[in-house]
């Protein structure tokens, strides 16, 4: 019995050893391919479906000279002047759209594309990976317990006195001393001061929980003009962030995309062909009725692929709301510090409509700066040369009197670095 | 150094009563809601029931707001971005301020669309970067509410819209069509050569018309003096860098006069000291009332205005000039031009003389006078000639003659309002009536333009094309850097199209700079430059011809003799001739000379007001009573035929028997009804007018007056004054002079004495760890320091309004300034020196304060809720939002730099009628204008705007600190000194005074100033330990040792 559970673990143990590694030495290397096709080639290319250029599975097969290929790739132009038929054939096909030169691509670079294109999966249900939970485990929550308890003790403590009063009653009768009548428990000075303690303590907590919370929309998730899927764009397409949300790059702002960036991809995008897409509530979205949308507000008609109405901006509800009095830098966390979107922005990929993940108050910020390490130049020069004008910090990483810095040793926490 | 004596106000000269309780109570008024007096607490004047009410009250406020819900927020992105642009990104573009002739290369910032903030134009080779308070202010005018918004046509006094501009050139098409009379375009000076291009195709196709170029601010006597002299009608660059003595006979070079801010920035360089080889230049100012320059003067001579040729002459004669008879001088100014002559001489080559006067004669004996002293080619240069200024006052006399002769038919106006600034407005106004087609192109329905009967208002010079030549050769050029806020054209373009051109504007000047430019890369470069200019050429030398000379001096010598009371009419630095008259920033900018805001006055000597009121301000109870309160005697003054009544302002240092009245102010509407739709709500109630005291002589304007009389009304008139706020309890000791003979034979006079006061807590070595019970707090990588060079600032302004623009500092109203709630977070304290009995004897000196972020800060250990700490980078950081206004903090700030909320300035609070302030006085129209929708565009985004009841100071522009650290970051790289961050005040001075920087990094400019200068460094209030992190460098002055000893 004990034998046979000793090797089951071992069993087990390396198979799932081996599944990490196959795991993380696939990932690597897809990640390259899929990292450099969604910069260079997502914005009109998708590997299975026909976009503002064809749909790319299969390329390989389609054009079996590997050199050819990767000719068309860095630079396309060439090629159709060379009057190779097959491109010329699919340059017509697709209006002779041009497509843009990738000089600085180099063979293992497409290579890699290639490969992520040619094992990127059919679609299907649940074809997606697994999402990466970023939230936390639920904590157990033994408020209840303890809540359970408090009362039980509270009315032991209330039979407890009732009994020792009776007592002192009897014995007092007992003993001849005199004694006044009893006084019911709801005229006892010691319970109602008690209650209103208890009440008073209770209380004051919740007025200044309450109080605290005010102004703080954690979970803010309102209902937008248009059904847009984060889960469906990052989530499912894996389109970058920051194409859409540039402005985080530069900027104070992350900023909402203007509508042109939506049509880079929608002009040719209007039909959904995904997984169902479902409310909070449960209702169902017809994803191409929200499509649809987009084009009511950008005037453009898809049956003749031109604007012909005029255009009208679409009003989005804010989720993420700071209040004036906080200046904050999208670009400095992104490049300076070089923190995730999801960091502060929770899963998004897995959000349908978006919704507040943090509380963006001051005490969640303050304790992310107490603990956030700052990219600190090293020995061999890694790191933001900014920093080096810390030269007592330096000193004391030396001689190892610290072993590292946080955002709070390099003045993270104080006022001014967010309120002026 | 230690034997002078510096105050601020009388009150302080004599240490007065007032002056001392002035400076113990920091706060000049009970708190509004408590007054507590002996009587105990149920009988105060706000007993236990008020206490009540406002107790409830304020829990049912704080529940109501409690139960608040969050208001839905909406974000709506553009439809179709532009590239170019990323929102909450600044871009900055190459403009030109243009005012009048003026023309500044500035550069925008944009954010967001919209330009925020005027920097200048460090490519330029004029301004190399340096501003004006005008300059600074100008991107406020952008955003005047007053700003026409449509053409219109004026029926019966009113405008009416005209809803396109084809309706509008038909309007006057049509009403010039059959016209028999002359067709004039009326503008002030215009230095742009596709605007004079355009102008001279209009006037071809309109045979006998003609172009008459008006200024406020004549420059007329100069430019036909230089005719006589030179046989050229312009006016030469000067080169007050090479000067050695500068003498300056009533010209306010540094301030006002021709080109401020490029003259500043010589002069200054002049007078910068190198402690190794001490020496700079000798100013000798020559005038009748104390102007910035004069305050800057090595040393002063007063006199009358109607002296100043008798004093050219004297001095040409002194020289060595040929003049016969010349003019008798007083025995005082007798031995002053000798001083002066002698220095002139001994610099022969190295020495410039200028005049402000507008006199042709006077001009002619000046020409002499450098002829005189080798400054023709040396200190003066005709090789690329100031174009700023070209009106002829004979010209525009004429023209208003033939007005009102029935001559002109047609007169179109741009960038002139003579209805406002000529001394006979009357006769132009009856001349502009018999106009039969009057157009004005002014932006605003000013005092001329709504006698006008069309208006086509042209964009603000941030909303247009356009370009300018301040200086022959020297091309400064705009471009739009926000698209037009109204429905507004060039006046270029009008002009275009009613001579059949039917271009835009923007084309022919594209056109015309690819052209001159050869190509659009080239055009696109100069753009982007903002500037174009030839290679800096060796001064040139004009040829001079002394013909005209005699007969000058002969008009000089039979000029009208002096009398006893004589006017001078000048133009104050922050409002110039009065274009920007409805900028509330200029408006609350407290002159540099009288610390006064919103009003003008007539400044006198302290002699005058005792001659005639018997007040004797070195009596101390006297003085107190004079200056406690803000009302000052009103008089009736009348010269040349007009006649006021104006406050009168003792300033000492002023001339004996001479009033002295800015321009700029009292500008009203024909209905002064109108006055705050028409011209701006900040202008009614703003002074009185005083250019119809100006007088033409038959060939230019005069400035000054002689024969002035006067009689007391017994009337008062409170002006807001802020020279007797936040005084600094007497500790004059902030002020560190000397003079240049001192200063090469002691050099370690400050240092020493320095010294001496912290030698008992370890001398300046040791006194930061020595001198305190506190621990020693570290600077681990940058410590923010500034230094200020007393000798480098003129005092001029630039500073206030640069950070007035940058941090969202309130206008507070003349209301306010009155009851000490002025929020400038920089101030520039004027401190006199000298006997004010004797007004050559009186000098001036400026100090720029604000906060010292003290490394051991009194104002932060005072706070109950700590809103007010130190970083680590040595700000001393202040928290808005966890102040709680107890102003303990201000109380105990020895600078007097904390600025309170005290009523709700900027709109910012959730409660409305919060600006009705029945009770405690109202706010002025002005402050209410500031929060209009339209003037809010000017606001900073990334600095918070403050609401009532907190406190606020100078943050050393932190915004931008944070800002050029982001950038240094993204780029991986050490911040660069002096490039990745300079704070508003430091990036607007003309004169470089202002240096910030790291003081951690041994390489910065910061450091290197205070090594290079340590004999004159010091800090001010030093031994309280509070240890400030700005420097000032100790004045030096230049007088003749000699001649005085």
């Amino acid at each position: 019995m004990h034998h046979y559970r000793l090797s089951a673990f071992k069993i087990s143990y390396s198979y799932l050893l081996t599944a990490i590694i196959l795991f993380f030495g696939h990932v690597s290397i897809a990640q390259d391919g899929k990292a450099l096709f969604q910069s260079n080639c997502a914005s009109c290319h998708n590997p299975i479906k026909q976009v503002t250029g064809p749909a790319l599975k299969g390329v390989t097969s389609r054009v079996p000279d590997q050199k050819l290929l990767h000719a068309w790739i860095r630079n396309n132009a060439a090629v159709l002047a060379s009057g190779n038929k097959y491109f010329n054939d699919l340059y017509n096909q697709f209006s002779k759209t041009p497509m843009n030169t990738f000089p600085n691509l180099t063979d293992a670079d497409i290579d890699a594309i290639l490969k992520y294109i040619e094992t990127y999966p059919e679609p299907g249900p649940g074809g997606g990976k697994g999402p990466v939970d970023m939230g936390k485990a639920p904590e157990s929550d033994n408020s209840l317990l303890y809540g359970i308890l408090t009362l039980i003790l509270a009315v032991i403590m209330l039979v407890l006195m009732q009994v020792n009063s009776n007592l002192k009653k009897l014995s007092d009768d007992k003993s001849g001393i005199p004694s006044s009548d009893p006084i019911p428990f709801y005229k006892n000075k010691v319970y109602i001061s008690m209650l209103v303690l208890v009440l008073f303590v209770l209380g004051g907590y919740y007025l200044v929980e309450a109080a605290i919370g005010l102004g703080r929309q954690q979970n803010y998730q309102p209902v937008q003009p248009i059904f847009f899927s984060h889960k469906v764009h990052p989530g499912n397409n894996q389109i970058s962030c920051l194409y859409c949300h540039g402005g985080a790059w530069d900027s104070k702002h992350a900023g909402v995309p203007s509508l042109n960036i939506c049509m880079n991809c929608h002009a040719a995008i209007n039909d959904y062909k995904g997984e169902p897409l479902s409310r909070e509530d449960g209702t169902t979205v017809d994803a191409n009725a929200e499509i649809q949308k987009l084009y009511s507000y950008t005037g453009y008609d898809p049956a003749s692929g031109k604007y012909t109405r005029p255009g009208r901006e679409i009003e989005w509800v804010k989720v993420h709301n700071l209040p004036d009095l906080v200046y904050f830098n999208h670009s400095q966390h992104i490049r300076a510090g070089k923190v995730q979107c999801q960091t502060c922005h929770g899963n998004i990929t897995q959000m349908n409509e978006v919704k507040q993940f943090a509380d963006l108050s001051m005490g969640w910020c303050i304790n992310c700066h107490r603990t956030t390490k700052v990219n600190f130049p090293d020995a061999s020069g890694n790191g933001n040369k900014f920093y080096s004008i810390y030269q007592r910090f330096h000193q004391d990483l030396r001689t190892g009197k610290m072993d590292s810095v946080t955002v709070e040793d390099i003045g993270g926490t104080e006022c001014q670095k967010c309120h002026y | 150094m230690t034997e002078k004596k510096y105050w601020q106000n009388f009150g302080e000269h004599n240490n007065s009563d007032h002056s001392k309780k002035l400076a113990g109570d920091e706060f000049q008024e009970e708190p509004p809601l408590f007054s507590f007096d002996s009587k105990g607490l149920l009988e105060m004047k706000t007993p236990r029931r008020d206490f009540l009410k406002y107790l409830g009250f304020s829990t049912a406020a704080a529940a109501l707001a409690a139960s608040c819900e969050m208001p839905v927020r909406k974000v709506i992105p553009y439809l179709n971005k532009p590239d170019n642009m990323v929102p909450g990104v600044p871009d900055y573009y190459a403009s030109t301020y243009v005012s009048g002739g003026d023309a500044v290369s500035v550069v925008a910032k944009v954010r967001d669309g919209r330009p925020i903030k005027v920097e200048g134009n460090e490519l330029s080779g004029i301004t190399k970067g340096g501003t004006s308070a005008r300059v600074q202010a100008s991107v406020l005018d952008l955003y005047d509410t007053a700003r026409l918004r449509y053409p219109v046509q004026m029926v019966n006094g009113l405008p009416k819209e005209v809803t396109s501009f084809e309706a509008f050139d038909k309007l006057v098409a049509g009403s010039m069509a059959g016209q028999n009379g002359t067709t004039v375009l009326l503008s002030a000076t215009i230095t742009s050569p596709t605007s004079k291009q355009i102008i001279a195709a209009f006037l071809a196709k309109n045979p006998g018309s003609r172009h008459v170029q008006y200024d406020a601010d004549s420059f007329s006597g100069m430019l036909q003096a230089n005719e006589a002299s030179y046989g050229k009608r312009v006016i030469p660059s000067y080169h007050f860098e090479n000067a050695k003595v500068i003498v300056s006979l009533g010209a306010d070079f540094l301030g006002t006069w021709l080109s401020p801010i490029e003259f500043a920035r010589q002069y200054v360089s002049g007078r910068k000291i190198n402690e190794k080889a001490p020496g700079m230049n000798r100013h000798y100012q020559f005038e009748s009332m104390v102007s910035l320059t004069g305050a800057n003067a090595d040393q002063r001579f007063t006199h009358k205005p109607s002296e100043t040729g008798a004093i050219a002459v004297g001095l040409l004669a002194a020289l060595g000039g040929t003049v016969t008879a010349p003019p008798a001088l007083s025995e005082k100014l007798k031995t002053a031009v000798a001083q002066v002559a002698k220095d002139l001489n001994a610099a022969k080559g190295k020495a410039l003389v200028v005049s402000g006067s507008n006199n042709i004669n006077v001009q002619i004996i000046v020409n002499a006078i450098n002829e005189a002293i080798g400054a023709n080619g040396t200190t003066i240069s005709w090789a690329a000639p100031i174009q700023t200024r070209q009106g002829i006052d004979s010209d525009f006399s004429t023209l208003v003659t033939d007005m009102n002769d029935g001559k002109i038919s047609s007169l179109l106006i741009y960038d002139a309002n003579p209805a406002y600034d000529y001394y006979d407005a009357g006769k132009f106004k009856a001349g502009l009536s018999k106009v039969k087609t009057s157009v004005s192109f002014n932006g605003r329905l000013d005092e001329t333009s709504e006698l006008c009967k069309y208006i086509l208002p042209s964009p603000h010079f941030f909303e247009r094309w356009g370009d300018a030549e301040p200086k022959t050769g020297f091309i400064s050029l705009m471009q739009p850097v926000i698209a037009p806020l109204f429905l507004t054209r060039p006046y270029e373009e009008s002009l275009m199209k009613w001579s059949g051109n039917d271009q835009s504007y923007e084309e022919y000047f594209k056109i015309y700079w690819e052209g001159k430019l050869g190509g659009l890369e080239a055009y696109e470069k100069a753009l982007q430059d903002g500037v174009l200019e030839p290679a800096q050429s060796a001064a040139a030398a004009g040829s001079y011809n002394s013909s005209k000379l005699g007969d000058a001096a002969a008009a000089i010598a039979s000029a009208k003799k002096s009398s006893e009371l004589e006017l001078v009419i000048y133009q104050s630095v922050n409002m110039g001739t009065g274009a920007q008259a409805n900028n509330p920033w200029l408006l609350e900018m407290p002159d540099p000379i009288s610390r006064g805001t919103w009003d003008n006055y007539a400044m006198v000597s302290p002699k005058f007001l005792k001659d005639n009121y018997g007040i004797d301000l070195s009596d101390a109870p006297q003085a107190d009573k004079f200056e406690v309160h803000p009302e000052r005697p009103v008089i009736k003054l009348k010269a040349n035929g007009y006649e006021i009544t104006i406050p009168i302002v003792p300033v000492p240092g002023s001339a004996e028997g001479v009033l002295a009245i800015a321009v700029a102010y009292g500008r009203e509407s024909a209905d002064p009804k109108n006055t705050a739709s028409f011209i701006g709500r900040a202008v009614p109630g703003a002074g009185r007018n005083a250019y119809p005291f100006v007088s033409f002589n038959g060939s230019t304007f005069e400035w000054s007056a002689a024969d002035v009389s006067f009689e007391k009304t017994g009337d008062d008139y409170a002006i807001a004054f802020t020279q007797t706020h936040n005084t600094l309890e007497g500790r004059t000791s902030v002020i560190k002079e000397m003079s240049l003979g001192q200063f090469i034979h002691n050099p370690d006079e400050v240092p020493d004495e320095r010294e001496d006061e912290l030698k008992k807590f370890g001398g300046i070595e040791n006194f930061e760890k020595e001198g305190t019970l506190f621990g020693y707090y570290d600077k681990p990588g940058i410590h923010w320091g500034m230094s200020i060079d007393l000798n480098s600032c003129i005092g001029c302004g630039a500073c206030i309004i640069a950070c007035h623009a940058e941090n969202n500092v309130a206008v507070v109203g003349k209301n306010e300034v009155m009851r000490f709630h002025e929020m400038h977070w920089m101030r520039i304290d004027r401190y006199y020196t000298g006997d004010y009995g004797n007004p050559d004897n009186v000098q001036t000196i400026f100090q720029p304060m604000l906060c010292q972020h003290c490394d051991n800060a009194p104002c932060e250990n005072v706070c109950p809720v700590s809103a007010t700490n130190h970083s680590s980078e040595g700000l001393n950081q202040m928290a808005y939002n966890r102040c709680i206004g107890t102003r303990y903090c201000e109380n105990n700030c020895p600078f007097k730099v904390r600025r309170f909320n005290w009523e709700d300035y900027t709109q910012a609070d959730s409660f409305p009628n919060n600006q009705d302030e029945h009770g405690v006085g109202r706010l002025n129209d002005a402050v209410l204008m500031m929060n209009d929708d339209l003037s809010r565009m000017v606001l900073n985004p990334d600095v918070v705007v403050r609401s009532r009841g907190v406190m606020e100071k100078c943050s050393f522009c932190v915004q931008r600190l944070q800002d050029g650290k982001l950038k240094a970051k993204k780029e991986n790289r050490p911040l660069l000194d002096m490039q990745d961050v300079r704070t508003a005040c430091q990036q607007g001075c003309p004169t470089e005074a202002i240096v910030f920087g790291n003081i951690n990094d041994s390489k910065s400019k910061i450091v290197k100033t205070r090594v290079d200068n340590h004999h004159r460094l010091y800090h001010v209030l030093e031994e309280l330990h509070v240890l400030p992190n700005i420097s000032y460098l100790a004045k030096v002055r230049n007088p003749d040792t000699e001649a005085n000893a």
